[in-house]
């Protein structure tokens, strides 16, 4: 296991380098003159000349590449045009707000799309299979900022339900320790913003995690349906065990791991979406961070953004690599 | 597909062909027994009408402005109702189908040209060329497809134009990634060999036999990429990247409208739901092609 694991992080290193390589180019490929692109026309030359050197735009390309590299391997993302906060310091709380709206969706997606695939598979062919699997079909098509502007017509505006926007009751915030707001909230003791914050989770999530929910629901289905064909869940059922035990656990176990690699696939696809559900719900996070910086031409933060996120998906796909392999020991030999 | 004539040379006599099976028949037959890939044909049918008559059928300019009977609600004169500038939205719904359905299948036949372009050098050629394609194709997946068709609009500049290159772009690798496995799982084929033996050209090989045999998975891919890529450019158009004011993207109209929400829900409602039903369609259909023609594909 220890060989394949670091195998895997040795394939990993040219596809970040050319990533790096890729995000580089961004900033090289705006036609025209970057500074005058970032500061405006009406920027005197002296201060265009000042952010060419700034950004070392004087010297030759792969130079600026590999001082790119050398601030990267620092832990240095470069700083905000807008703001003139360096990126590292200022993406953190953005961070967090997206991993806890992904986290939650996830686990939205998961739970949902899973037992549904389970009990669609199981009673297949009653009317729970076909209504599950037609909004599983439904969920697949739709395009997830049409879904959140639906969610927050009916349950803000219509029903006020929940909220529509943000992540919190500003009027009296909690300390951001974390900066998930949930633990946040646990470790204030503050039970009222707590109640708070999974209300304000809750629209985002839905939206973000519905695209996943039927991927998963549609994989467990079919994965599901493969196995509880299969000999061994005849014999368990054969010995008397109960359906549910045949079921969650014989059947699952086995019919788990294509669902696994679509849980993954799909956790990186999420990053992707936030971006939209981000910009619908007023979410803090990088998504938004993202959005604001190409509105404002905000290059450095483009260029981070997109590299963090990037960074981020790369690594999911390690960690549902090595789940698979531990899960599936025959995967480590080929 | 089975010909069912062939003439020669001089056209003077022609041999018909019975008509008895092929891949492509019996594919069809499969496919018209799923009723619901059949739903799918038909709402593309009905969408690919829509746009093609919409300057017939629209009863309104789609950038008309009538500012006296901006935001009202669907009735007999709009049937879809006014948006924000007393635009028709049921004209301006009609019109936005021929942007989706171009930016759709305009970007998937880029993404599908240069994909295979690349996966035929890699799979058939190796060695170097396969490792530099593949590596490209792993780095460019790795990056989530929105955020790197997001990226490149941020250095084109934001249009309906830069959106559908963006979007043809990021999805070169998946058919890129299909033709380079297909070839290669063909490169070793006896009648290739047999092929070789007979002393015919790399080029003749590739075009009279990988290339055809690879075009089902394309097919199946492209029908499901179309889907994935009217998803993108309206959300390109939602975040204002993609088409431009008066342009009636259903994307873009979202994002107007949004605002309204509360008072004119119309305004949100139509766009959305027309986005729904064309990707799904293009999903059911792209189901349906999967069983039909590769039921090996099924995963």
């Amino acid at each position: 296991m220890k060989a394949y694991v670091l195998k895997r992080i040795l394939i990993m290193v040219p596809v970040l380098i050319g990533m790096t390589i890729i995000v580089f180019s961004i900033i090289h490929a705006i036609p025209g003159d970057p500074a005058e692109t970032i500061l405006g026309q009406k920027a005197t030359e002296q201060s265009k000349e000042a952010l060419r050197e700034q950004l070392g735009l004087n010297n030759p390309w792969y130079q600026q590449y590999f001082a790119y590299m050398g601030d990267l391997l620092k832990g240095d993302l470069g700083q905000s045009i807008r703001t003139r906060v360096p990126i590292t310091q200022e993406i953190t709380p953005y961070l967090a707000a997206t991993a806890e709206l992904t986290v939650a969706a996830m686990a939205f997606a998961i739970f949902f799309g899973v037992n549904a695939g389970i009990i669609s598979a199981w009673k297949q062919n009653s009317w729970f299979d076909y209504i599950c699997m037609l909004i599983a079909l439904i969920g697949v098509s739709m395009p997830i900022f049409w879904l959140g502007l639906m969610e927050q017509w009916i349950f803000s505006l219509k029903l006020h339900w929940l909220p529509s926007i943000g992540r919190m009751n500003q009027r009296d915030p909690v300390e951001a320790v974390t900066n998930l707001y949930l633990i946040d909230s646990l470790i204030a003791g503050r039970w009222d913003q707590l109640w708070t914050v999974c209300k304000h989770l809750i629209l985002p999530s839905v939206a973000l995690g519905t695209i996943p929910m039927a991927v998963i629901a549609r994989m467990t289905r079919s994965s599901m349906l493969e196995v509880m064909n299969s000999d061994f869940v005849r014999t368990a059922k054969a010995k008397g065990l109960s359906q549910f035990i045949v079921v969650y656990k014989h059947a699952l176990k086995n019919a788990f791991i294509p669902v696994l690699t679509v849980i993954g696939l799909q956790t990186g696809a999420l990053l992707g979406g936030a971006v939209l559900t981000e910009t619908i719900f007023a979410w803090p996070g990088v998504g938004r961070y993202i959005y604001e910086a190409i509105s404002s031409r905000d290059y450095p933060v483009i260029q981070s953004g997109i590299l963090i996120i990037a960074f981020l998906f790369v690594v999911i796909n390690l960690i549902v690599d090595l789940l698979y392999a531990a899960v599936d020991p025959r995967i480590r030999y080929r | 597909m089975a010909q069912a004539t062939t003439a020669t040379s001089n056209g003077s006599t022609s041999v018909s062909v019975e008509k008895v099976s092929g891949p492509w028949r019996d594919a069809w037959r499969t496919f018209r027994k799923n009723k619901i890939a059949m739903v799918g044909l038909v709402m593309i049918g009905f969408f690919i009408l829509i746009a093609l008559l919409a300057p017939v059928i629209a009863p309104y300019e789609y950038d008309t402005q009538a500012l006296r009977d901006r935001l009202k609600a669907p009735s007999s004169s709009h049937w879809f109702g006014t948006d924000d500038l007393g635009r028709d939205l049921f004209t301006r719904v009609l019109y936005g189908a021929r942007i989706s359905l171009w930016v759709g299948t305009f970007s998937v036949v880029g993404s599908i040209i240069l994909g295979t372009l690349l996966g035929i050098l890699a799979g058939f050629y190796g060695k170097w060329i396969d490792m530099v394609i593949s590596r490209l194709f792993d780095i460019l997946l790795a990056f989530p497809s929105i955020l790197l068709a997001i990226a490149i609009v941020a250095i084109l500049g934001p249009s309906l134009q830069n959106a559908l290159l963006a979007i043809a772009i990021v999805n070169i690798p998946t058919y890129g990634r299909l033709v380079r496995a297909k070839v290669l799982s063909l490169k070793n084929e006896e009648y290739i060999t047999a092929a070789r033996a007979i002393g015919m050209k790399n080029s003749a090989i590739l075009l009279r036999h990988i290339l055809p045999n690879s075009l089902t998975p394309i097919i199946v891919q492209g029908t499901l990429g179309i889907a994935t890529a009217i998803i993108e450019a309206a959300a390109l158009g939602f975040l204002g990247l993609g088409a431009q004011p008066p342009t009636p993207e259903w994307g873009k109209m979202l994002s107007d409208s949004r605002q309204f929400i509360a008072t004119a829900p119309w305004t949100v409602i139509f766009p959305g739901v027309s986005i729904m039903l064309t990707v799904l369609a293009f999903n059911l259909m792209g189901d349906g092609l999967r069983d039909a023609l590769d039921p090996r594909m099924k995963s």
